[in-house]
């Protein structure tokens, strides 16, 4: 793994150039390596995590576990990617278990989630069935746990 | 205190120093927003995993006492870790004791095995405690000094120039707190030999042992012959990021043990079962988030050490432990006034490296076990302090 994605990984929010002078690189040398991150596909982008209660723009979002017809030729991909193409759809897994996709949805309210569901994934040629959870709140978002660790106040500045 | 009740207090500890810093962390205190690198313990929360086992210990009311050596599982779990991890096999049931923290069992041992008037010998700069934990036992302390020039290496022939008649016991610690030396396997078997030839028992604190980066750590108890004379001391509040659940322990041979074991049944009982049950679990399962740890001080250090170099106070790469320890003498400056001032101008908190023993002056230790964010920070500042020093003696200069 190279030292940039090592970096990357441990979650501490570094610009290029403080991730050049951590690693002790060129700040060009960053950006290449990060170039070359995102040509192979290893990182995908970025994107804020925000703590969903506090959001402006409130989404709902919702769990959808979907059954799918598999397909002679290609199994489940079509229709998964079919279904991942939808703006509304933030993720979409194929799951072993007792349903085949797991999609995440948001919309700007219930209406929108619930219409998307009932009019354009439930009446896809191949979808069998789908059963949708609504999220109600969350208590860790992307690693990041949304609630209070014990404050570091009792520890002190400088011990032996 | 008034005079009329200091008198109760035993000459002994009457005599004892302060801590330097004990007395560093008051004005520290004063100044919260400042950036500390005076922090002698991980910046890492104990692994959920290890806190979760400690709460259902206390759900299922594990409150009791356990065994005065701890409890057997956990005992049995420490047993085939230090085989593993360092390739010293000790009987779970009567080698292995459960402690308070590594400076317990340091101080059981002191307590154990020196008898009034005999010396100890332990090389300098180290842990604050070793000295007056010698004193407390009214044994004589033998500092061996290491220096920068070998990277604070410990040189057996310094370990020779100490020593003195009546000489009983060696203290080692591997990593070092503060300088972050290590020990090769070849150091340590000259000083093994040194332990035979003079006949020391070995006090060996490996607490930092996870924490090696450069090479493999060696411990001086898989040395043949040595671990009939090594009391190995390791714990969980370094490497495991455990350091408020005071837990440790001690592994020798089982008549060193049991001596052990009866002052501390005495004076402990045993170590808290909560901390206990949960050092279990992070022996079991935590052994990754050790790794993963691990890895982020190795990318910390070579950072803060190659800041140090760049600003122009030399820094010796520290082979183990999260702690830094450059040299500030070309700064003009002794290193309590250094990082007095570094406080007070740049808000920054290092250690002065006398607070860890004479062969510390000269330096400051700063620790590692912080973010990135705040390395960069402070660094940027220490530089900006280091300009100004060379600001003023040039206006110094203009005046003249």
């Amino acid at each position: 793994m190279s030292s940039v994605l090592q970096l990357l990984l441990e979650g501490e929010c570094l610009e290029t150039h403080q991730m050049a002078d951590v690693l002790g690189m060129d700040e060009a040398a960053v950006t290449e390596e990060l170039e070359r991150l995102k040509d192979e596909k290893i990182l995908l982008g970025w994107r804020p995590v925000f703590n969903p209660a506090e959001v402006e723009d409130d989404q709902v979002r919702a769990v959808i576990e979907v059954k799918i017809s598999p397909e002679r030729e290609g199994g489940f991909d079509r229709l998964s990617l079919r279904i991942s193409r939808f703006d509304e759809v933030e993720s979409c897994y194929l799951m072993s278990g007792g349903y085949d996709l797991l999609v995440i949805v948001a919309g700007k309210n219930l209406r929108t989630v619930a219409s998307f569901v009932s009019e354009r994934l439930a009446t896809i040629e191949g979808v069998l069935s789908t059963a949708t959870h609504f999220l109600l709140r969350a208590y860790k978002e992307q690693r990041h746990l949304l609630v209070e660790e014990g404050s570091a106040s009792d520890k002190p500045a400088i011990s032996p | 205190m008034t005079l009329q009740s200091s008198r109760f207090v035993a000459n002994h500890v009457k005599d004892l120093p302060r801590s330097g810093i004990r007395d560093f962390f008051a004005v520290v205190s004063d100044m919260p927003q400042a950036i500390s690198l005076g922090i002698g313990e991980p910046d890492f929360v104990t692994p959920w995993h290890v806190r979760e086992a400690a709460v259902f210990a206390l759900e299922k009311g594990r409150t009791s006492y356990t065994d005065n050596l701890g409890l057997l599982r956990l005992r049995k779990a420490i047993s085939s870790y230090v085989q593993s991890s360092f390739g010293v096999e000790y009987d779970p049931e009567d080698e292995v004791l459960v402690t308070v923290g590594v400076s317990e069992a340091l101080d059981l041992a002191l307590r154990a095995f020196v008898n009034p008037g005999e010396k100890v010998l332990y090389h300098q700069p180290c842990y604050v405690s070793y000295d007056p934990s010698i004193v407390l036992v009214h044994g004589k302390a033998l500092g061996a000094a290491t220096s920068a020039r070998n990277d604070f290496a410990l040189a057996p022939a310094a370990l020779e120039d100490a020593w003195e008649e009546g000489c009983k016991a060696l203290i080692l610690n591997f990593p070092t707190n503060p300088t972050g030396g290590v020990a090769d396997k070849s150091t340590l078997e000259r000083i093994a030999r040194f332990a035979v030839e003079k006949d020391l028992l070995v006090l060996s604190d490996e607490i930092y042992a996870e924490l090696t980066f450069d090479g493999e750590h060696c411990s001086i108890a898989s040395l043949p012959g040595m671990k009939d004379r090594v009391i190995f001391l390791h714990g969980f509040s370094k490497a495991f990021a455990m350091t408020g659940f005071r837990i440790g322990y001690a592994c020798g041979p089982s008549e060193l043990i049991e001596a052990m074991m009866k002052v501390h049944q005495y004076s402990m009982m045993c170590a808290p079962i909560l901390s206990q049950e949960a050092a279990l679990e992070a022996l079991l399962n935590g052994r990754e988030s050790v790794l993963r740890m691990k890895e982020q001080y190795l990318r910390r250090r070579d950072y803060l050490v190659r800041r140090f170099n760049e600003i122009g106070l030399p820094c010796h790469s520290p082979g183990g432990s999260f702690y830094a320890f450059p040299n500030v003498a070309a700064t003009g400056l002794d290193e309590i006034e250094f990082a007095h001032r570094l406080l007070r101008e740049r808000e920054v908190a290092v250690v002065p490296g006398s607070a860890f023993g004479e062969a510390g002056k000269d330096h400051v230790r700063a620790s590692f076990s912080t973010s990135y964010i705040q390395l960069q920070q402070a660094s940027d500042r220490i530089s900006r302090f280091m300009d100004s020093l060379g600001h003023s003696s040039g206006s110094m200069e203009g005046v003249g």
